[in-house]
């Protein structure tokens, strides 16, 4: 990750400000900053959305493909994931230097999204064990300001809203085989239900007290992190410690109730705002990224 | 527990109306600045075809047969008696390199530094430090000959474009709402809590640890999203500017600041405010 330098005289004012529940920017310790959310930005995408949150920028990008499902799972598509840390977000980026990054971010992922609850994978399935849909998510960050798990999680979860599959119906062939057609009409789609799809909260611990959303000031002075990832039901998925430093039980029951307070309440506005961005349709003046 | 979520709006360019007389020549490059060939070509231009084109983005500079364009946005090209805020990168056997958003490091030799503990700066820290000269390959090289430079203890550093920064006579200031300043001419600010009485006779390089009060990091942290408004909206940063800013957002919470309608209101009430103080 990006990494900044900082003062040991800065460390201690930061550190004093949390345990006082003011940061440096004026917020809480369980505060987000200022969030931005457009979907439908990538346009030979069957679904994208970008999302930026402070100065942490990512655009993540849906393409849905038809494929063999996996043998042990006949009747259910999947989800592969696929991300690309560009050196436009920094240059420790450039060649390979983002590669490391990026396939701890796919793994985690992974993760997040393998239990049966996330996404009805039964959904994507074509013919049992001989077509499914494979929904092919590729994470681009472009800008990276701390947070990158929280801003992947939303916009991942804003470009499955987002993502329209074309409905396929089989029929069979002269031959006997299975002849897949899609329907003529553009707009005849499925959406995906996104309802149980969790989002990443993470905690980052500074001092006795841990924060929400840091910056990359902020992630100087703290040596662990947890990574929760919620539904909005409270239903916690996947829980990950990352940094050099530890944690003692105690820390980690109180921060897993925390995250899950805040990750359950992450959702309703996401979806709020996700409804109101649709019922807008045509008239909807896109941003994209000159705005 | 509060979540800020919206749909991005295009960002309006805001100005109020500025006489024919006060705008300037603004340039993009590939602009033609002039096809009379009598001039002399500057930084920031190049020949093509006969014709002065504009190489960067900025504004166009005369001085008699010579023609050069300021960019807006640079990386710092410090001169003499500039004062400036710097990270040390690294320390050397006599010297600090000191990073200062210049294209290369600057310079802080051991023999510049005249103050009581001097020797004990160490990687990653803070400094306030004055240009003494520049070397033939364009770095800079700094010296802390004042009681009033020195090492940086607690506070907040906001790091702004060079060209936001308004050369004045001191960039030392103490504001009235609470809370000190340092506009290094590098972009580089550094906000602090005013020191007490015994503090500043001490000076140099003697570094504080107490908890700064709750009150003073108030102040702070409106003072640094009232400072990344201002950049935002590329006002140019001087004590007063700063301050008419830190006045029109007091009837907001400090973390409302850097949402963008609070951030226009904010900003365009010390556009105003500045420009009665002037007209």
């Amino acid at each position: 990750m990006a990494t900044v330098q900082v003062s040991e005289a800065e460390k201690v004012y930061i550190l004093h400000g949390i345990r006082d529940d003011l940061r440096v920017d004026g917020r809480g310790c369980e505060d987000y900053r200022h969030m931005e959310v457009e979907t439908d930005v990538v346009s030979n995408t069957d679904g994208s959305a970008k999302v930026t949150l402070g100065h942490t920028a990512v655009l993540v990008g849906i393409k849905a493909e038809i494929g063999k499902p996996r043998p042990l799972i006949p009747n259910e598509g999947y989800l592969e994931f696929f991300v690309d840390c560009s050196a436009n977000a920094t240059p420790e980026f450039e060649g390979r230097g983002g590669e490391e990054l990026g396939t701890e971010l796919s793994n985690i992922l992974y993760k997040v999204f393998n239990n049966e609850h996330s996404l009805d994978l039964r959904s994507l399935c074509i013919s049992p064990g001989e077509h499914c849909w494979v929904l092919y998510v590729d994470v681009l960050l472009l800008q990276c300001d701390g947070n990158l798990y929280d801003a992947i999680s939303i916009a991942i979860k804003a470009a499955l809203f987002n993502t329209k599959i074309p409905r396929v119906h089989i029929s069979s062939d002269d031959e006997g085989g299975k002849e897949i057609e899609l329907s003529d009409d553009p707009y005849d789609c499925m959406r995906v239900d996104v309802e149980n799809v969790p989002c990443i909260v993470t905690l980052c611990k500074i001092g006795h007290r841990h924060v929400v959303d840091a910056t990359l000031q902020e992630k100087a002075c703290s040596v662990a992190s947890l990574i929760i990832s919620v539904t909005h039901k409270g239903v916690i998925t996947c829980t990950r410690k990352v940094g050099r430093g530890s944690l003692d039980p105690e820390s980690i029951c109180e921060m897993t109730e925390a995250g899950r307070r805040v990750g359950k309440a992450l959702h309703s506005p996401l979806m709020k705002l996700l409804q109101q961005e649709e019922s807008l349709g045509k008239k909807r003046q896109k941003v994209g990224f000159l705005g | 527990m509060a979540v800020d979520m919206r749909l991005p709006t295009v960002i309006k360019a805001m100005s109020l109306s500025v006489s024919a007389a006060d705008r300037k020549d603004m340039v993009v490059p590939g602009d033609v600045i002039t096809s009379d060939t009598g001039f002399m070509r500057g930084h920031g231009t190049y020949v093509d075809e006969d014709k002065l084109t504009a190489s960067v983005a900025g504004e166009v500079q005369r001085v008699d047969k010579l023609i050069c364009v300021r960019p807006l946005k640079t990386r710092f090209n410090g001169e003499v008696g500039d004062v400036v805020v710097g990270r040390i990168t690294e320390v050397q056997q006599k010297r600090w390199k000191v990073e200062t958003n210049s294209r290369l490091d600057s310079v802080l030799l051991l023999s510049s530094v005249n103050l009581p503990g001097g020797e004990l700066a160490s990687r990653n820290d803070l400094c306030s430090a004055e240009v003494q000269s520049v070397f033939s390959d364009g770095a800079l090289s700094l010296h802390t000959r004042s009681l009033k430079y020195g090492k940086l203890g607690q506070g907040v550093l906001v790091q702004l474009s060079p060209s936001l920064i308004k050369r004045q006579k001191t960039h030392f200031h103490n504001l009235p709402c609470g809370a000190s300043i340092i506009l290094g001419n590098n972009g580089f600010v550094w906000l602090y809590p005013t020191p007490g009485q015994q503090e500043e006779e001490a000076g140099g390089f003697y570094t504080s640890l107490e908890p700064v009060s709750l009150s003073d990091r108030e102040v702070i942290s409106r003072l640094r999203n009232c400072l990344l408004a201002l950049a935002a909206h590329k006002v140019l940063l001087y004590d007063t500017s700063v301050l008419y800013c830190y006045e029109s957002s007091l009837q907001h919470q400090v973390k409302d600041i850097l949402k963008p309608e609070v951030m226009e209101e904010i900003v365009m009430l010390t556009q105003q405010k500045l420009l009665e103080q002037e007209g």
